[in-house]
């Protein structure tokens, strides 16, 4: 387990277990927040599970694929930092994340 | 035993479920109750037959909300029962088990249940559908107990993702489609004879125009298909994968408008013909702006999830219309399809990329106008091509198919401003 923080859409922070080797969303959806819809379940087919990275490990700003990228351009919210958090998947690394939840489109 | 609540949902899938998780999120004080018929609590049905089937997924992954969620935002749940009877004039449903439950609103979110053969030998044990948590158990059981042979009747979405993960779970896998293509009802040429291909080159047997005579079988479980020109194929498992009927028979029963197959009319708002009585989801006859205003059910968790949304907002005191744009998605082998909008009436199909590059989209126009698209493997395509849908864009097929010009460029066309209005 890593502690994580994710901010919901107003901006209160909650801190959260993550099990490795499960996905923020997973995480996110876990923990009894339900901002996220998530409709595809996590296999990187829509924008809706859409988080922004404010402070973690090294790179995890960057989207890891292309079809992430071409996937959060379909948000009007899209910035630097900008990730489907079904495609994070949660390391020990990436102790002490936090994230912001983005808003919906 | 007798309940009540302001609002009872009856069907604990994708649409009930959500129903609930927005009427909270709307701000919705009063009671909520959801009727599942499953004993499960509310569970993604997508990767039934992809990362569940495969094992990939553990159940628990599946679930749409921790357990503990429910009692938390004060839904109730009443798992393990159907709803079987509705009595409209005093606003009362009575479940499988007998209970009497009185409503305030009614939320039909039921589904469908698998379509069945109805040729000898459908009863058979090891016949299987692939429909709910139960049915893929069952399936997975059979697999653990060394079936390998395995026949899929039906080439529609269910049948050929469940044809993908068997063959990598070493199965030998023979598809029979009754069509003359396989995704016939949901899609163009193109796409059926692209992944009718990608199948075979991945050793399936897939059989179009196949009409099945009867299954046979060994001490009650089938050990075959026998097809109406008398071949044989040995099998120690078989999948149904030919559409779902809707579960309205109460609804229509009660008098709602519509019929047991076509489902239960809704108007723009998803109401029934009913007074307080809604439906969403699967089971819903809607007319549908992407379809020219024609009246259709449509299977996805978009059209489950965004009827869902709008039934909250309406009962939470801001009144919406039903005009989601549909779009789906399919995952087979390493080919990501995505659809926006839908292609059912159109009249050309524009081909932009090359199949053989496993990386294309198919374009759908009516009347010159931008219906629908499905992307294979070309994410931005579907990102970028949405717009078109939306906007009914009147593009010139010879610019869809410059895959070197972005989607989102023609938007920039000035076609679209001078284009008349869609007609529906």
């Amino acid at each position: 387990m890593i502690d994580i923080t994710v901010k919901t859409r107003n901006g209160t922070p909650h801190q959260l277990p993550g099990r490795m080797g499960r996905t923020l969303m997973e995480a996110i959806r876990e923990s009894g927040i339900d901002e996220l819809l998530a409709l595809c379940g996590g296999c990187c087919s829509c924008a809706t599970c859409h988080v922004f990275v404010e402070a973690g490990a090294e790179g995890l700003e960057v989207p890891t694929s292309k079809d992430e990228d071409d996937l959060l351009d379909s948000s009007e919210f899209r910035r630097p930092g900008s990730r489907l958090s079904c495609q994070l998947t949660l390391a020990a690394d990436m102790e002490g994340l936090v994230v912001q939840i983005a808003p919906e489109d | 035993m007798a309940g009540t609540a302001d609002i009872v949902i009856v069907g604990g899938g994708h649409g009930g479920a959500q129903a609930a998780i927005a009427l909270r999120q709307h701000g919705f004080t009063g009671s909520i109750l959801i009727v599942g018929r499953e004993p499960d609590l509310p569970y993604e049905r997508p990767p039934l037959s992809k990362g569940y089937l495969s094992g990939e997924k553990t159940f628990e992954r599946l679930l749409l909300r921790p357990a503990a969620f429910w009692a938390e935002r004060g839904i109730g749940l009443v798992l393990g029962r159907a709803g079987t009877h509705v009595d409209p004039a005093v606003k009362r449903l009575i479940l499988s088990d007998g209970r009497v439950i009185s409503y305030g609103t009614l939320i039909w979110a039921t589904g469908g249940d698998p379509r069945r053969l109805t040729c000898d030998g459908a009863d058979l044990a090891g016949v299987h559908a692939v429909r709910t948590r139960a049915d893929v158990d069952r399936l997975v059981h059979e697999l653990r107990g060394g079936a390998r042979r395995a026949v899929i009747i039906g080439g529609g979405y269910i049948g050929l993702e469940a044809a993908a993960v068997l063959t990598k779970l070493d199965c030998s896998v023979v598809v029979l489609e009754a069509a003359s293509r396989v995704l016939a009802r949901v899609a163009g040429e193109v796409l059926s004879n692209f992944y009718e291909a990608e199948h075979r080159a991945h050793g399936v047997d897939l059989r179009t125009q196949a009409s099945i005579s009867h299954l046979f079988g060994t001490d009650g479980h089938v050990s075959g298909v026998c097809m109406e020109d008398g071949t044989v194929i040995p099998a120690d498992l078989v999948i149904v994968g030919i559409g779902i009927e809707p579960s309205v028979a109460p609804l229509i029963a009660a008098g709602a408008e519509g019929t047991a197959h076509a489902g239960v009319r809704v108007n723009a708002q998803c109401m029934t013909s009913l007074p307080d009585i809604y439906a969403i989801g699967d089971c819903a006859a809607h007319e549908n702006a992407f379809a020219g205003g024609e009246v259709m059910r449509l299977e996805s968790v978009q059209n489950a999830n965004d009827m869902a949304a709008t039934v909250a907002q309406s009962l939470c005191g801001d009144a919406r219309v039903y005009e989601a744009t549909p779009w789906f998605w399919s995952n087979q082998y390493d080919l990501k399809l995505q659809t926006v909008g839908l292609s059912r009436g159109h009249d050309q199909a524009v081909l932009r990329g090359d199949p053989a590059d496993r990386s294309f989209s198919v374009i759908y126009l009516r009347g010159g106008r931008v219906i629908a698209i499905d992307a294979v493997n070309r994410v931005k395509d579907y990102v970028q091509g949405r717009k078109l849908v939306e906007l009914g864009a009147h593009v010139s097929p010879l610019r869809l198919t410059d895959v070197t010009a972005p989607l989102r460029d023609l938007l920039d066309d000035d076609v679209l401003v001078s284009a008349p209005p869609l007609d529906t």
